[in-house]
């Protein structure tokens, strides 16, 4: 009775579904793997490059140049005890790191790391990443709610404003890039940037990138519009109830958000895997620089713009909250906006030539 | 705060009318990062504007008033080191000042010159320390640790001159503890050199930076009329721009020997009680330099019962006069100075980094003050801060508190 069931025919697409599942397992896990070794690096990173901006060492003692410090700081994450405070409204207080660390980690999902590496291949991943971002405020605002602190509820609700203020000129800015690209799929964005100047859509979306950046720096929610953890004002802002793990879940979801944020502006901007045209253009060094795999491109770029964090971080002070959202409101939405008319009429200009 | 009703939403938004708002209260501190020790404000916010704002302090009582009464006039001068924590230097010379005062004595030339030298000292390391506090206080994490490389230079001279770094007791009655060394002025003069270009890398990242002026500028305005009558002194009320500094307007030490000017703002905001610290460790530094200059040869304590001149510093004469009573001096400054002072009160006040410290003692005759009462800059300051709170946002208060500079071992003494 079997053979009715297990025909070749049938079995065939099964198998090859297994397989695909397996193979998007595993990609899953080598990205999972490798992004949170990043960002584990990156916490040393920023230790190391802010201490030497400070005429400090950063980091030392845990191996040499305390190379293992971020291992011996998750271990001791791991092992500390879970307070929860009694009057907290736990299970929401349970899940809202999850919240916040699994829409990080998702937003993974499409990024095109270099050619056709990507887990997810999908039409709107542009659309996906900004609902992922999204989603990862709700893990902010329930945490500052269940925690049943004025602090936490006061860096949830700051958060939540300023999240919710800056997805839109976010959002705006990289529409500049979808009529250019005309498309929403980020390897297609990439491809797309071929043909322009330098390979990149950096020189016609100059406006876009700039308002880009700013909002990235106040969607991440890390300095000068850190106002969510603002430690001398609210402490620690949203977590400061939490300890042990499920603050390293909110510390590791702020991280990645960094890589993804910076990730959008590599793909959108930047020419994603591809060498710069102008690299290409000098002889001899183009030639053996072509050669070099487009992940390290890709790592090279979105390094640029993890420095470029830590940089601000160590350079300039706190906006406050009705300036950060002045920034937002009356001067990064206008200047998207006129981004969007200004890309339209050359698209139609270009168009109406040809 | 007028217009806004505790029990009624303000009137622009009545939409629903059944809703009320209520304001939270909030409790900052005493163990929150940004107040600067113990201070605990509580905070009743509407939204994120502060309606009320009240300060509490004692978190740090230690009674230095009344232990000021149980002891000598020598051996209550440590007690002053704890006032400020951050400027003992400059407390210990106040009280040192105002004691002499009292006891109708003055210390010698040289002394008075290295105690200006130090007390501006004192003033560089406390603003240094205030301005990497405040910086922090508004988000700028950079400064912080510029300034702890240089306040460090002056912490290690000052355990160079007398062994101690943060609490020093260097000054004494009728003088100094001990002489300054060749290698103590060589390694300030080389700091002072130094130093101006410090403060154009700390100005290089603050005074221009747009999000600083962002926060700072138009931030707890207090205009010259109220800052008079909120008592407020020192910086903080040069900030508003009143041209009052008791080193240029009663001087003591060598104050009217030097040259200096009196940094003085316009708008009264936390940008120019800024500007005006940053104005001052300048100044400060051309005191220490024109002191070190100037610094005059002689002995560096008085021959009075209070102090023990040191060796070397005594002519012929003197000498076999001190000899006489060596011992019995000697017995009398370990068991504490002599037990007998004139009668009678004195106010003296000293320009301290923070403000107007002043030292008012009661003497019935004996060698302990019947009183001692300290007007300290911080307590009067702590008392402005619901004036430049209220009305203002609780990113202000962080940087209102900053501004005003307060140390609570001051305020609660």
């Amino acid at each position: 009775m079997f053979e009715n069931i297990i025909r070749p025919e049938t079995l065939e697409p099964v198998v090859r579904s297994v397989i695909n599942i397996g193979i998007i397992l595993i990609n899953i896990a080598i990205i999972v793997g490798i992004a949170l070794l990043h960002v584990a690096y990156a916490t040393y990173f920023e230790r190391k490059t802010i201490g030497h901006m400070q005429v400090r060492l950063g980091p030392i003692e845990v191996g040499p140049h305390g190379i293992l410090q971020p291992i011996a700081d998750g271990l001791k994450l791991l092992f500390k005890e879970d307070v929860i405070p009694q009057v907290a409204d736990r299970t929401v207080f349970y899940i809202a790191p999850v919240i916040f660390f699994t829409a990080a980690m998702t937003s993974l999902a499409v990024i095109p790391f270099f050619e056709k590496f990507v887990i997810a291949d999908i039409n709107i991943g542009l659309l996906f990443l900004f609902a992922m971002s999204s989603l990862g405020a709700y893990g902010i605002v329930i945490s500052g709610w269940a925690s049943n602190s004025k602090y936490a509820f006061l860096g949830g609700l700051r958060s939540a404003a300023q999240v919710l203020s800056y997805e839109i000129p976010m959002g705006l800015s990289l529409v500049g890039v979808m009529i250019m690209a005309g498309s929403l799929n980020l390897s297609e964005i990439v491809k797309a940037q071929q043909g322009y100047p330098l390979g990149l859509y950096l020189i016609p979306q100059i406006l876009g990138f700039v308002v880009f950046v700013i909002a990235m720096f106040a969607e991440t929610g890390r300095c000068p519009f850190d106002l969510p953890e603002a430690e001398s004002e609210l402490v620690a802002g949203y977590f400061v109830e939490y300890s042990g793990f499920r603050f390293a879940l909110f510390f590791l979801g702020e991280y990645v958000g960094m890589f993804i944020m910076s990730s959008i502006a590599v793909v959108c901007f930047l020419g994603g895997w591809t060498v710069p045209q102008f690299i290409l253009g000098i002889p001899l060094i183009g030639d053996i620089l072509s050669k070099v795999p487009g992940i390290i491109w890709f790592l090279l770029k979105v390094y640029f713009f993890i420095f470029l964090y830590y940089w601000v971080r160590a350079t300039v002070p706190r906006y406050r909250y009705d300036q950060l959202m002045a920034i937002g409101w009356k001067i990064l939405i206008p200047v998207a906006l006129a981004n969007i008319v200004i890309t339209g009429l050359i698209k139609l200009w270009v168009k109406g030539m040809i | 705060m007028e217009g806004i009703n505790r029990n009624q939403p303000p009137s622009d938004i009545r939409i629903a009318p059944e809703l009320h708002t209520r304001e939270i209260t909030l409790n900052m501190g005493p163990q929150h990062p940004a107040t600067h020790g113990v201070l605990r404000l509580v905070l009743e916010l509407d939204g994120e504007t502060i309606v009320k704002c009240t300060p509490y302090v004692g978190y740090l009582h230690r009674g230095t008033e009344k232990l000021g009464e149980n002891r000598t006039y020598l051996s209550a001068l440590p007690l002053t080191d704890r006032l400020d924590y951050v400027s003992s230097m400059n407390n210990n010379i106040g009280y040192v000042v105002a004691v002499e005062r009292l006891l109708g004595i003055g210390p010698p030339e040289r002394a008075k010159f290295i105690r200006t030298m130090v007390a501006e000292m004192g003033r560089i390391s406390n603003h240094l320390l205030w301005l990497g506090t405040h910086a922090l206080d508004v988000g700028a994490i950079t400064p912080f640790l510029y300034v702890f490389r240089e306040r460090e230079r002056i912490m290690d001279l000052f355990e160079g001159l007398c062994g101690a770094r943060l609490t020093v007791s260097y000054p004494r009655i009728g003088g100094v503890r001990n002489d300054v060394s060749q290698k103590f002025l060589d390694d300030l003069y080389a700091f002072t050199e130094e130093f101006p270009g410090r403060v154009d890398e700390y100005e290089t990242l603050l005074t221009v930076n747009r999000i600083w002026l962002k926060r700072t500028k138009g931030v707890g305005v207090i205009p010259a009329e109220d800052a008079i009558n909120w008592g407020l002194t020192g910086p903080t009320l040069r900030g508003s721009g009143v041209r009052y500094d008791i080193r240029k307007f009663a001087p003591y030490d060598a104050y009217d020997k030097v040259e200096f000017e009196i940094p003085i703002g316009y708008n009264g905001d936390v940008y120019d009680r800024y500007m005006v610290r940053i104005i001052e460790m300048r100044q400060a530094n051309r005191i220490i330099r024109q002191c070190i200059e100037k610094l005059p040869k002689g002995p560096i304590t008085i021959d009075s019962p209070f102090t023990f001149p040191p060796k070397g510093s005594l002519s012929r004469k003197d000498k076999e006069r001190f000899n006489k009573d060596y011992y019995s001096r000697h017995f009398t400054l370990a068991k504490g100075g002599p037990k007998e002072a004139p009668q009678g009160e004195i106010y003296v006040a000293t320009e301290v980094p923070k403000g107007e410290l002043g030292f008012y003692f009661i003497s019935d005759g004996t060698g302990r003050p019947y009183r001692m009462r300290i007007r300290s800059p911080s307590f009067v300051h702590t008392s402005a801060l619901p004036r430049l709170c209220e009305g203002g946002l609780v990113a202000d208060v962080i940087a209102n508190i900053g501004s005003i500079d307060i140390v609570l071992g001051e305020c609660d003494r």
